[in-house]
């Protein structure tokens, strides 16, 4: 169980970019942190993965402080971040270093295969494509086999085939281990395919506005009237934690279905 | 004759006609480089053997041929080489251990670039022949100095080229290697190492460059061996044959040094994303 309390972020130039943050995630859970630009939800991220120390509040894994990267919580960040100079398979097996070379090489291969990327073991990552890359960046985070997966807008910069296609097989992957998993994005149908519980979040200071559970069975039919429910539901809360910021094109009027994405 | 027959007929001819072309091209190239000194070589040959002119002050290649056998067949040319060889390994040892330790330092901690940096931007405005006169007044006239002077050519493209490509390695990368938790010296030996690789060796070859520009400046003072004393003593005894020559040998030494260097660095650097590499690109993703 992963807990965050009370969490806050004040930079060292006075931005407050988060403030009294708290929630918890259950085993197996799928949460979705959801909101504008500059609402703090990478800030979040970023506190719980370790890389970044929150200024307040505390972060706990099964009662363990987080104050530094831990071996038990993977990231992957919006570019794939994959080290040139080692081929694909390597770079997969990057976060096995304590374990004898065969069995590196086993589990990196299972894992590239699990992303159906099996044949590319031996390639360069300049010889992948952007979705390519980004399957990779995913097997590389899961083969260490965290308990924590924290996806940091992983999809963003793919289109849109490609990404409903990662999306798809994201929750084939998580369906392996269900690792707990939180992932920062700001394209509310993809929160909505793969959360169970979408946060969203508002700026100045950076905090959690709104709760709303995404009850649907899964596999989820991104057609469905549920669906559609409880993405109204997201977007009305989108538009209320906006109220009173200075965007106004974008809180004037009730977003269309297509208008999912929100910057 | 049915038309699938007819295109396997034709196949093998297709297929064949491409590959030879590529591998003329690639034999092709190089040689068109050298076609322009060597019609230029046996256009002066020719000149000199129809006594249209005498060829004293510019050899003809054969004269200079000759002299070059001379100079091998007493020794003398192998000790020459040697002993500048020498001064260049170790003039570029020297600079190339203390620029990369300083530019690797210089790169990595703040406080220390903002210390040293503005000194060795100073000094390396100097242009480094003024150096002699002092380096000769500390260090004596013989191997140490020239060996001092060689190591300061070599030290600042050096120390330039680590502390670049030490500040240019990117934060999103490192941040990889805090995320699986590498220690201090595994984050140097997995990631910052191979991130200024292609940079370094950019800097070992301009570092080495310069030090065979610096060695004849170092054996021009004083020097009683060494390519650069051949050079001199042409030019007092008249032997315009000789100078040539040992100006042919620093090309070939130069380009020989410089080849090794790449050809030991090439394996690590497989994984660079070059535009001259498209073509393999395309090929691997067909």
């Amino acid at each position: 169980m992963l807990n965050v309390e009370n969490v806050g972020k004040t930079y060292p130039n006075g931005v407050r970019a988060l403030e009294g943050t708290s929630f918890t995630v259950e085993p197996g859970e799928i949460v979705a942190v959801i909101g504008g630009s500059g609402c703090g939800k990478s800030t979040l991220l970023r506190a719980i993965s370790g890389l970044d120390r929150p200024t307040r509040g505390r972060i706990a894994l099964d009662g363990e402080p987080i104050t530094a990267p831990h071996e038990k919580i993977g990231i992957v960040f919006q570019e794939p971040r994959l080290l040139p100079w080692l081929t694909v398979a390597d770079n997969v097996a990057f976060g096995l270093t304590d374990r004898p070379m065969s069995r590196r090489r086993h589990r990196a291969a299972g894992a590239l295969s699990r992303v159906g990327l099996g044949e590319k073991a031996g390639v360069w990552p300049r010889e992948l494509s952007g979705g390519q890359a980004q399957r990779v960046a995913l097997a590389r985070a899961l083969v260490p086999q965290p308990e924590v997966l924290l996806l940091d807008e992983p999809f963003s910069a793919l289109d849109a085939f490609t990404r409903v296609d990662l999306q798809d097989h994201l929750l084939d992957l998580w369906a392996d281990l269900r690792p707990m998993m939180i992932l920062v994005t700001h394209d509310v149908d993809e929160a909505i395919v793969l959360a169970d519980r979408i946060m969203v979040m508002r700026s100045r200071p950076g905090h959690i506005f709104e709760e709303i559970r995404a009850d649907i069975a899964r596999p989820r039919d991104r057609n469905s009237a549920a669906f559609d429910h409880v993405k109204s539901r997201v977007l009305m809360a989108l538009d209320r934690s906006l109220v009173g910021e200075r965007v106004p094109e974008m809180s004037a009027e009730h977003p269309g279905t297509g208008a999912a994405m929100w910057w | 004759m049915t038309v699938v027959s007819m295109e396997a007929a034709i196949e093998p001819t297709k297929a064949q006609t491409p590959a030879r072309k590529r591998s003329l091209a690639r034999f092709a190239r190089p040689m068109l480089g050298l076609l322009v000194p060597v019609v230029l070589a046996a256009g002066w040959e020719f000149v000199v053997r129809m006594g249209w002119s005498t060829g004293r002050l510019v050899p003809p290649p054969s004269r200079i041929y000759a002299e070059f056998e001379e100079l091998a067949r007493s020794g003398e040319l192998l000790r020459h080489v040697t002993v500048t060889l020498l001064r260049v390994a170790a003039g570029f040892a020297v600079g190339t251990i203390a620029g990369t330790v300083l530019g690797a330092i210089a790169g990595y901690s703040t406080m220390v670039r903002r210390l040293v940096d503005p000194s060795l931007q100073g000094l390396r405005a100097v242009p480094s022949i003024a150096w002699i006169p002092l380096f000769i007044l500390w260090l004596g006239i013989f191997e140490t100095s020239k060996v001092a002077l060689i190591a300061v050519g070599v030290f600042f493209p050096i120390y330039l080229g680590v502390m670049g490509a030490v500040l240019s390695v990117d934060r999103k990368i490192v941040e990889v290697g805090r995320a699986f938790r590498l220690s201090g010296p595994a984050m140097v030996r997995r990631i910052l190492l191979p991130a200024v690789l292609p940079a370094y060796v950019i800097a070992l070859r301009s570092g080495l460059g310069l030090g065979w520009m610096f060695v004849i400046a170092a054996e021009f003072m004083g020097a009683s061996e060494g390519l650069g004393y051949l050079l001199i003593d042409g030019q007092q005894l008249g032997k315009p044959a000789e100078i040539v020559a040992a100006i042919l040998a620093f090309a070939v030494l130069g380009k020989i040094t410089d080849w090794m260097v790449a050809l030991a660095a090439a394996p690590f650097l497989r994984w660079e994303d070059r535009f001259t590499r498209q073509e393999e690109v395309v090929d691997v993703e067909r």
